[in-house]
């Protein structure tokens, strides 16, 4: 446990000072209160609103730590919406559309996977694909209309309560918690680290790469469902256009936020979670600090960048010098100040 | 003196790499640096090369210290060096990569005509004569080397470091490189020379200096320096009497448990017959490129088998895919630890249970408790030098990684293990150690198939020798017939001019 708290340190001090900088221009961010049993507030409406970034940044993380990459998350949001919402027009039950979204999902996963790990097709190239012919799909399920519905039991997914917090941070919570879990209890997590730090070797020792590449971007496919499946509750439509657009580079933004390498590996689904938030927190704290909105995407980039640039090797080699420097001082400090190598990070 | 190094002495966290040694190196002389993996060689090279810097000591090029922060620097100091794998871009061509960064120019672009003239006027001060516009790739390792070396002495020219440049070569090309190192010995360079080959050190170097952890323990001219005196001062102890026992016990061939009938693939390796008996050790012979790794890849699924069937006493084995052979109770440690052994973010104990792991299937986890016991046990028990079980096996040196590899399978118990090279390029100590190893398994009924270039290892270890030539299995020798002259004269046997592999 404590090996994951230091593994996800730079992220919560990321994430506390950026709640500190926008409390500074928006003093009321951290309050909260109940409402007829309902938690509101700024940071509520954060971990709310950052819920498909959070669960597309699971699936991702996974994908990411296979050396892959899943560009084709927020179209697959598209069709699942899409496939959700006409099953609902159609009269289907709440259920039903459920489990259609999920299987259409998972379809979508298993068809990338099969084009990377069966054909051999670069991750990149093959997810491309499907970034460009899934939105036409979802257009073709909705038949370039806005898809509405009313079915009360399917919006509550999106805009519903329960136990105080608002519904879609349930479900990235118990995702988040679900996956992590499934990793780190079984031997999957193992299985998929040493599949992305070398495959061939992996696959000399007997480890099941092909398997395990599918089954990653299946993974993948469910969290873009569970994703698409809050967005179109949300607003009780399908919108095949916008479902999604451009929320594949939040995830992967998160993902690197998160500070998992993008060459595969050692990963942490915990720290990706955390890198959703911090983009979500940005986001939402720009809107609140009352910045005119032509401001917002600089902003948010900027202080993108300085999150990465403090993650980066070099600054935290000095970082982790200056803390060991500090833990010797008693002893007379070492001739040479600035080692030209790092020690590799422990990270578990 | 040429080069002159002074208590150099460069500490890492745990351990002290280099402790206080002191190095010369005169002009017009081969100096061997010889030492186990972890004695400290690498770390001088780095030192000297600008990769590392040092943390106390001098350095001295002609009298004049120098402190490299870079390769850069420390070439046009006057320092090269050429490595064990090549390090040039075997997609340009010989004349861009000898030229690469410093080519002729005219009018402020490069000039191909000259840097051609210039490539081939290098190289025939080296004795090649060889097409400077082909690719480098296309040219056999051997070429590569010198072309490597020809480059670092035109770029620096007074000290040149060749980190074993001999690994991957056979007898003909190690004689050609030789002849390359001589003619710049007698121009007057400083040669420092890091080989695991005692043969080749004994050939080619005028001194030796011997480092053992991160100490200096001797210098002394080659010349009457003896094998044993040699080895002892690497080891700080007697070598292992059984390395030089030969293990064919056995006096007749046991009973074999698998057959392997007919099997080949087209472009890979002629069909060819082979059982293998409980406890027996066959060997692999052959020059490189005859087909012994690719015999390896085919018994361990690694390639599909176009011919053929293999079979054990109670029926067919299916050997489509490694996974199929591990089910079948095989085991395969490749030639290559790099790219096809290690894993190497995981740690050690991560790298020693994965094929386990995979054995059990994702959903069955072993137990950490379990996991800390197997990798403890063979930590120990194949002398795995490492600061714990959680370390990264990629900071291990490559003898203590290919410990690793083959703990990973002892740790599954094959009946039957593939192992390609297991003792190429670590040192003398690990070396014994695995030799004993295997023969331990073998007492223990493992079948055990071994490829090695070292024909007195073969003899040491293997109860019979299959020798393959041109991609084909074409002799075997057994019992009494399995000799260091025999397998010489059935690997060179109608194969003279041009069959050497390329």
């Amino acid at each position: 446990m404590s090996g994951t708290l230091q593994r996800i340190a730079p992220q919560l001090i990321a994430l506390a000072a950026l709640v500190a900088l926008v409390s500074v221009f928006y003093p009321a961010f951290l309050s909260v209160q109940m409402n007829d049993g309902r938690l509101v507030g700024p940071v509520i409406d954060v971990l709310k609103r950052g819920a498909p970034v959070a669960l597309l940044a699971i699936g991702m993380t996974l994908v990411i730590a296979t050396r892959g990459i899943d560009l084709s998350v927020g179209a697959i949001m598209a069709i699942c919406g899409a496939a959700a919402a006409w099953a609902l027009a159609s009269g289907w039950g709440t259920g039903a559309a459920l489990a259609l979204a999920l299987a259409a999902g998972a379809g979508a996963g298993l068809w990338n996977g099969l084009l990377i790990a069966g054909f051999g097709i670069q991750p990149f190239v093959a997810t491309l694909i499907l970034m460009t012919m899934g939105r036409g799909v979802a257009q073709l399920i909705t038949e370039g209309r806005i898809l509405t519905f009313t079915d009360p039991g399917f919006s509550w997914l999106g805009s519903g309560t329960a136990l105080g917090l608002p519904v879609p941070v349930w479900l990235w919570l118990l995702a988040g918690l679900f996956v992590a879990a499934l990793m780190r209890r079984t031997a999957l997590g193992l299985l998929i680290e040493a599949v992305g730090i070398n495959r061939r070797a992996s696959a000399l020792a007997g480890v099941n790469a092909t398997v395990l590449l599918v089954a990653v971007y299946v993974a993948s496919g469910l969290c873009a469902a569970l994703a698409g499946i809050v967005e179109t509750a949300d607003i009780r439509g399908a919108d095949a256009n916008n479902a999604g657009l451009w929320l594949e580079l939040d995830a992967i933004l998160a993902v690197v936020i998160g500070g998992n390498s993008l060459l595969g590996g050692r990963f942490s689904i915990a720290a990706s979670i955390l890198g959703a938030l911090i983009i979500q927190t940005i986001t939402t704290g720009i809107l609140l600090a009352g910045f005119p909105s032509e401001y917002n995407l600089v902003i948010k980039a900027g202080l993108v960048l300085v999150i990465l640039i403090l993650q980066s090797p070099r600054i935290s080699a000095e970082w982790r010098l200056m803390r060991d420097s500090r833990r010797v001082q008693p002893k007379p400090a070492p001739a040479k100040a600035t080692p030209t190598r790092p020690a590799p990070e422990d990270r578990t | 003196m040429l080069l002159s190094i002074r208590s150099l002495t460069k500490v890492f966290p745990g351990t002290r790499a280099l402790d206080d040694v002191d190095l010369d190196i005169a002009a017009g002389e081969v100096h061997a640096l010889l030492g186990e993996n972890g004695a400290g060689k690498s770390t001088l090279i780095k030192c000297l090369t600008g990769a590392y810097r040092r943390d106390a000591g001098t350095i001295t090029l002609e009298g004049a210290a120098i402190d490299p922060r870079s390769t850069r620097e420390a070439q046009e100091l006057g320092i090269g060096t050429v490595y064990q794998e090549v390090n040039l871009l075997p997609n340009l061509t010989v004349a861009q990569n000898l030229m690469f960064g410093r080519e002729p120019r005219r009018f402020g672009m490069i000039d191909p005509r000259a840097t051609r003239v210039q490539a081939r006027e290098t190289l025939a001060r080296y004795g090649l004569t060889i097409d400077v516009d082909r690719d480098l790739g296309s040219f056999s390792v051997a070429i590569q080397q010198i072309v490597a070396i020809a480059r670092a002495v035109e770029i620096s020219g007074k000290v040149l470091i060749l980190d074993e440049p001999t690994a991957s070569l056979d007898a003909a090309e190690v004689a050609m490189v030789f002849d390359v190192v001589r003619s710049l010995r007698d121009r007057g360079m400083g040669i420092v020379f890091v080989s695991h080959f005692l043969d080749q050190v004994f050939d080619l170097t005028d001194r030796v200096t011997i480092l053992r952890n991160g100490r200096k323990i001797v210098t002394t001219p080659t010349k009457g320096l003896s094998r044993m005196t040699l080895v002892e001062h690497m080891l700080g102890r007697a070598l292992d009497e059984a390395t030089h026992a030969p293990a064919g016990a056995a006096a007749s061939a046991p009973e074999p448990v698998l057959y392997f009938d007919g099997t080949g693939r087209a472009g890979a390796i002629a069909p060819f017959d082979l059982s293998i008996g409980a406890g027996e050790v066959v060997g692999l012979a052959g020059l490189l490129g005859s087909g012994r790794t690719e015999t390896a890849e085919l018994l361990f699924g690694v390639r599909p088998l176009q011919t053929g069937s293999a079979r054990d006493t109670q029926g067919p084995l299916d050997l489509r895919s490694p996974r199929a052979a591990i089910r079948a109770g095989f085991g395969f440690a490749p030639e290559d630890r790099k790219t096809d052994g290690i894993v190497a973010d995981l740690t050690i104990r991560e790298n020693i249970i994965l094929g386990l792991q995979a054995r059990r299937g994702w959903a069955r986890p072993m137990p950490r408790a379990q996991q800390n016991r197997l990798a403890d046990d063979y930590i120990r028990r194949l002398d795995i030098r490492t600061s714990g079980r959680e370390q990264p096996i990629g900071q291990l040196s490559g003898g203590n990684q290919q410990k690793a590899v083959l703990a990973r399978w002892l740790a599954m118990n094959p009946r039957f293990l593939i192992l390609d090279e297991p003792t190429r390029g670590i040192d003398v100590g690990a070396h014994a150690e695995i030799l004993r190893l295997i023969a331990e398994l073998t007492r223990q009924g493992m079948a055990v198939l071994i490829i090695s270039s070292e024909i007195d290892e073969m003899v040491a270890v293997a109860d019979r020798v299959i020798v393959l030539r041109d991609r084909a299995h074409v002799a075997e020798l057994t019992g009494d017939q399995v000799s260091g002259d025999a397998i010489m004269r059935a690997i060179a046997e109608g194969d003279l001019p041009g069959g050497v592999a390329a």
